[in-house]
């Protein structure tokens, strides 16, 4: 099992972190567990620790993004590690050079890891099989496939501000079938056994099979969010769909716009999540996005400290070199 | 390592000299209201002890190197790390620095390089339980419990955190 899934050494520990899929709940929460023990670093007037001092982290984005950008670059820097930001629209590629002539270009640089964002699923694993053996790389969205870092900040969130997992009933509610986010999260939560996990949209937005991976689908709201703890939110991706599968952005608000009313179904000490960027009235109420319940910003803020874990484990986990001194 | 283990010793006397030791220097040096920090996780226990034996007003800081470690690309980054805790406010501050052991000096460069992370101290005090030979930094205590000369394959070590006790092993 260890040799199939590229994401680990042969000890078994991290090296490339692509999905959520095939990874244990022991290494979850060890990702969670390092995370908390980073957050000690914004404490430091110096909030920098050397960990990866020395060591060079590229950000190699195809698709645009702030926040999860930011957030690398910030973890990659507390780290102590040197950043390259590089936006593939400006860069070589449109010059015609292909993609691994430009990684064999960024790894004669001795860049240590990628950080990659790509709109076709699939896109960090060609890389992470394609790189030299001294290079991690973290996948930072592909396509609808796989968002990790991003599923592991919002288990960092809930087990925060919940506690244990498994008394939790969490509903993801939104664009299912396009979002990577929602896949990652439904991974997560299952591994690390969440009580009960359900998605809840429109059946255009729900894929069919949705049930084999242990989550239970709700059409409507007021079935769907009745007694949950956590409620999260998914960004209503227009880019990434046809006309068909959606009447209006109004009348989607109507039925899956989380408003005060459709929250006051949910536990009284539900919290709301939203991966961001947020639609105000299309998805979600302004009031709620900015009301009490809402942990949306404290989102972004652990979203530092989980990346910072699983850079420092993925580079703290090099090849076994010839045995030496202890 | 755990089976070849072949002594064990009550540590008790050993943090009352210390405290002895700790008062006359404070006094000496006219330090009136030090802050002391233990490193996780037999200095923290012996930091607990002698924090509370010492009545000191600023509350006990805990300091967990293991993102300051210089064997971080060989060992990778340890899973049981804690998160360090220093409620205090550690500039122009006169620090107490303990450890259980002081072996290498490793962990001491370590824990210095962590401390000015937050901050300027005023001075840092360096106080082990025990001094064991085989220094590879210039690092040396100011305050120590008992000095031990071990062979190189001879290890002490601090079990706790109820009842604290010293095992010394030897893995050869």
């Amino acid at each position: 099992m260890k040799r199939d899934n590229i994401q680990l050494n042969d000890q078994g520990r991290l090296r490339h972190f692509l999905t959520i899929e095939g990874l244990s709940r022991a290494l979850l929460t060890e990702i969670l567990d390092t995370a908390e023990s980073l957050t000690s670093v914004t404490e430091q007037s110096v909030k920098k620790v050397p960990l990866l001092r020395g060591r060079i982290v590229v950000n190699l984005f195809f698709e645009a993004s702030t926040r999860t950008r930011t957030t690398f670059e910030l973890a990659a820097k507390r780290l102590s590690a040197d950043v390259l930001n590089i936006h593939i629209a400006g860069s070589a590629t449109s010059k015609g050079e292909t993609l691994l002539d430009m990684l064999a270009n960024l790894e004669a640089m001795h860049c240590d890891m990628f950080v990659v964002r790509h709109d076709r699923s699939g896109a960090a694993h060609f890389i992470a099989r394609h790189v030299a053996p001294h290079v991690s790389v973290i996948n930072a969205g592909d396509g609808s496939h796989a968002h990790p870092t991003q599923a592991m900040l919002d288990m960092f969130t809930i087990r925060r501000l919940k506690g244990d997992f498994y008394p939790l009933t969490v509903a993801i509610v939104g664009d299912i079938m396009h979002s990577r986010v929602a896949r990652s999260q439904i991974h997560a939560l299952t591994t690390l056994g969440v009580n009960e996990v359900r998605v809840i949209g429109p059946r255009t937005l729900i894929p069919r099979d949705i049930e084999s991976l242990g989550v239970h689908p709700y059409y409507d709201m007021k079935s769907g969010l009745q007694d949950v703890d956590v409620v999260i939110m998914l960004r209503l991706q227009n880019e990434r769909m046809s006309g068909a599968m959606l009447p209006s952005e109004s009348e989607y608000y109507s039925r899956y716009g989380l408003t005060e009313e459709k929250l006051s179904l949910a536990k009284p000490d539900a919290i709301v999540m939203h991966p961001g960027p947020i639609n105000r009235g299309v998805e979600i109420a302004s009031s709620v996005a900015d009301g009490p319940r809402s942990v949306i910003l404290q989102q972004v803020t652990h979203g530092i400290a989980v990346r910072m874990a699983v850079m420092s484990m993925a580079l703290g986990n090099p090849p076994l070199r010839q045995e030496g001194t202890p | 390592m755990d089976k070849s283990a072949n002594s064990s010793m009550d540590v008790e006397p050993l943090t009352k000299a210390l405290v002895d030791k700790i008062q006359q220097r404070l006094a000496a040096k006219g330090i009136a209201d030090p802050a002391m920090v233990g490193i996780h996780t037999g200095g923290a226990w012996i930091a607990e002890k002698l924090h509370q034996a010492l009545a000191l007003k600023t509350p006990l800081g805990k300091l967990d190197i293991s993102f300051y470690r210089d064997d971080f690309t060989r060992a990778g980054i340890n899973p049981q790390v804690k998160p360090s805790t220093l409620p205090m406010n550690i500039d122009d501050k006169h620090i107490l620095l303990v450890d259980d052991v002081l072996y290498t000096g490793r962990t001491i460069r370590a824990a210095m390089n962590e401390l000015f992370d937050y901050g300027r101290p005023a001075s840092i005090t360096l106080v082990v339980l025990i001094d064991r030979n085989g220094r590879e930094l210039p690092i040396q205590p100011d305050i120590v419990g008992a000095h031990m000369d071990l062979a190189p394959h001879e290890h002490i070590k601090l079990q706790g955190p109820a009842p604290l006790r010293l095992i010394r092993s030897n893995t050869e």
